[in-house]
């Protein structure tokens, strides 16, 4: 199957990602979400991606502002994705947010057409089960820059077929992505390890064993990682990440994934990381 | 343009990066990307800056990880800019 146009659910980081990924290669993109605001920023966004993305990557076209713009569909109306052939969904990790718009979808778009669920932590066999088309729904964990991260976990659900893996691999083929396909438990790989490291961080911070700047540095410094664990959190977004906390939780009821007190009261605070300019660090406005 | 432009261009790149990045001992010629001392979203956060900071536009040309490795690159990109003629 060749695509040309991708419905994008979902105008939040990685939802803006997709789109510029989609759009350096060559798609087409609509993307949905219920907030004019959210869309006016994703549309900044997407164009300062695009415009940038050649230092970063040789392969990468430069794309014109006029020809981005021309490929991408901004709407707040689920109806206008009918007409694509993927759809990938990208909206806050909560099951009662995502739960309604996979009954829109199934109503609203013709049979055949695969969901991509965005997430890193939810079942992806939950999110089929509200579908009538559980055989056509697949999990995809990207990462944050989308169109910088070559690889892609890939969730296959309890129903998953074969031809909806295979038509995925085609669309991460166009993007020049690699899949690592997983099983379906809460969290997959990636981040039923990773939120309990970032959580641990958080502890530690909490606990004055030291300080956020020195835990992101031990694990640069000592351990070679590009990025701290509390630098990291502050990428995902710090709601992002004490909602998948939850979900963890809730999903293994293993004292484990309890979510640290000091992420929630910066959550509640509004210091979701990056996003809104601090939380566990603080960011320059750009 | 002259060096105390030049080195109150630097200052404000350099407070910039501070803000984020937590390097006291930051010299003007370290390479920020290969020390990895910055990634590429802050690399885009950095441009953003320098372009609403200092009026220019980093064009299509300019799209070179070079022009923004150091401090000192920053500086004399940003004075490059501001002292080219104007494209018809």
């Amino acid at each position: 199957m060749r695509f040309s146009t991708i419905g994008v659910i979902g105008a939040g980081t990685i939802g803006i990602g997709v789109v510029t990924d989609l759009v350096l290669h060559g798609l087409n993109a609509v993307v949905v979400d219920i907030s004019d605001a959210a869309l006016s920023k994703a549309e900044t966004e997407i164009l300062k991606n695009i415009r940038f993305a050649p230092m970063f990557s040789k392969t990468l076209p430069r794309v014109t502002r006029e020809d981005a713009l021309r490929r991408i569909t901004f709407s707040r109306d689920l109806r206008n994705l009918t007409a694509c052939e993927m759809i990938i969904e990208n909206v806050p990790e909560r099951w009662e947010i995502k739960r309604p718009i996979y009954e829109q979808l199934d109503a609203s778009i013709p049979p055949g057409v695969c969901f991509g669920a965005n997430t890193s932590c939810l079942s992806i066999t939950r999110i089929a089960a509200v579908t009538r088309r559980a055989a056509q729904v697949i999990g995809m964990h990207l990462m944050n820059p989308v169109h910088l991260k070559p690889t892609v976990e890939v969730i296959r659900g309890f129903h998953t077929s074969d031809a909806t893996v295979a038509q995925l691999q085609v669309l991460l083929e166009h993007l020049h992505k690699q899949a690592i396909i997983v099983g379906d438990l809460p969290g997959f790989v990636s981040n039923r390890i990773s939120h309990v490291f970032i959580n641990e961080a958080a502890f530690v911070l909490q606990d004055q064993v030291s300080t956020a700047e020195n835990i992101d540095q031990i694990f640069k410094q000592c351990f070679g990682h590009k990025m701290g664990p509390l630098e990291t959190a502050d990428l995902i977004g710090l709601d992002t990440v004490a909602n998948s906390l939850d979900v963890l939780y809730e999903s293994f009821h293993d004292p484990k994934y309890r979510c640290c007190p000091l992420l929630r009261k910066l959550v509640e605070a509004g210091h979701l990381g990056r996003k809104t300019g601090r939380g566990f660090h603080t960011y320059p406005e750009a | 343009m002259n060096s105390t432009d030049k080195k109150a261009i630097r200052e404000k790149i350099r407070t910039f990066i501070l803000a984020s990045i937590h390097v006291p001992d930051l010299m003007d010629d370290d390479n920020l990307f290969e020390s990895g001392i910055v990634n590429s979203l802050f690399a885009v956060q950095l441009m953003t800056f320098i372009e609403r900071t200092f009026g220019i536009e980093v064009g299509t040309e300019d799209l070179d990880i070079a022009n923004f490795k150091s401090i000192e690159a920053s500086a004399g990109f940003v004075l490059r800019k501001k002292t080219q003629p104007a494209a018809a």
